[in-house]
């Protein structure tokens, strides 16, 4: 989706927190992404990259950690692990899931100087 | 621009707004009912790196000075990306929850007949509620127009290059639009089933709109869309005679990716199962009421 969008609002949040913080540059921004976010992450870099340009976070280092997902089957009473959002729990096949993890967009860390 | 679909901001446009807003430098200044706290927990470390910096950073926060090491802070943030759109949601969520406005957020494909839902929709409604219409489109005021025809206040956002409309437009448009307490609000989407999923307006659910002719995988092929929503609207039934179309199988996938969805089949254009979407919208008119002063006020009336 929008990924272009994602790193606009990403550099919303480092121009904010360089006033907060008082920093000038970012060295390096750590996200993470869960793997029913609905974002690739190809697109992502590549709109990091030219988002960035001309800003605090030029040339910055793009670091993302990929979360998996995981359901709650509501029939086995456990978590399962899954890959799309319409997968049925290996268990048991049901497609009584609550998605627990997987969903996450969030900027972990920064590095700033 | 988004490689996906051709996001990108700075070209959008609110019917009638004069000063146009530039959402290139995003300092949304001086909008006080955006009002928001930002959450965040900011941890300083003093990170003893290797890099030979030959920069002066002279003294820290602190005031203190430490030669040869860099000024280099990691900076723990945990927010969610959209954290900005989610706060201005919020925003829009309270103003509607204040005002007992119920808003919802109509999503499909382009082409699913969102627009002449809607125009029956208000025509059903007028007796008994008042209708106001958010209309986003990439271009043109058409949408809104054939709106307007039907007697409800409309306004139209052009998101020139954007796919979706965010929380932060959807707010200006309601300034704008000022619907009426204890109204229904319908902001239609940008028809796209894959952007609009992510972005929260503020509404009280998004109604999904598929139409029959769209055949039945695209719940599979668009589930972030089908999972996000609280109602599922399969419109054009009156074409079923004459297509392949497989209506259990178009359920079963929507129940794939939310189980308890509620599932409505109708027709904008025979009026066949209108009935059930109508009585949906005064179901969730009255929760968006429930509690609110105006219902409180009809029930002494009535009483």
């Amino acid at each position: 989706m929008h990924e272009m969008a994602l790193c606009e609002s990403i550099l919303e949040t480092l121009r904010e927190q360089a006033r907060l913080g008082d920093f000038t540059r970012v060295e390096r921004v750590c996200l993470e992404i869960g793997q029913l976010a609905g974002v690739e992450i190809e697109a992502l870099r590549f709109g990091f990259d030219v988002v960035m340009r001309g800003s605090l976070a030029e040339n910055a280092r793009l670091d993302i950690v990929e979360c998996p997902a995981e359901a709650w089957c509501i029939q086995c009473s456990t978590t399962v692990p899954i890959k799309e959002r319409f997968d049925a729990c290996g268990l048991c096949g049901s497609h009584q899931l609550q998605i627990t993890r997987g969903t996450e967009l969030r900027i972990k860390e920064l590095e700033v100087n | 621009m988004c490689k996906v679909c051709g996001c990108g901001q700075g070209e959008v446009r609110i019917e009638g707004q004069h000063h146009e807003h530039s959402h290139d430098g995003h300092t949304y200044n001086g909008h006080g009912r955006h009002g928001y706290e930002e959450h965040h927990h900011t941890h300083d470390h003093n990170h003893d790196h290797d890099h030979s910096h030959s920069h002066d950073y002279g003294a820290n926060l602190a005031g203190a000075a430490v030669p040869g090491m860099s000024q280099t802070r990691l900076i723990q943030l945990e927010q969610d990306i959209l954290a900005k759109n989610n706060s201005y949601a919020a925003a829009n969520r309270s103003h509607f929850t204040d005002h007992g406005i119920l808003a919802l957020n109509l999503v499909s494909s382009p082409g699913s007949g969102k627009t002449s839902l809607l125009c029956k929709t208000i025509e059903a409604l007028r007796d008994k509620q008042q209708s106001f219409v958010i209309e986003g489109d990439q271009q043109t005021s058409a949408d809104a127009e054939r709106i307007r025809a039907t007697g409800a206040p409309a306004i139209q956002i052009n998101t020139g290059k954007g796919c979706h409309l965010d929380a932060h437009m959807v707010g200006h448009a309601v300034e704008h639009l000022s619907p009426a307490d204890g109204s229904v609000l319908f902001i239609e989407n940008v028809g796209n089933l894959v952007c609009p999923a992510g972005f929260d307006l503020g509404e009280a659910y998004k109604v999904v709109i598929l139409s029959v002719t769209e055949g039945e995988d695209k719940p599979l092929k668009y589930p972030d869309m089908f999972a996000a929503s609280g109602l599922v609207l399969i419109n054009k039934v009156d074409l079923v005679p004459h297509l392949d179309f497989d209506m259990t199988a178009t359920i079963a996938n929507v129940r794939k990716v939310n189980p308890a969805v509620k599932i409505l089949q109708l027709s904008a254009r025979s009026g066949e199962g209108m009935e059930g979407w109508l009585a949906w919208i005064e179901a969730a008119q009255a929760m968006a009421l429930a509690g609110h002063p105006l219902h409180t006020a009809a029930q002494t009336n009535a009483g």
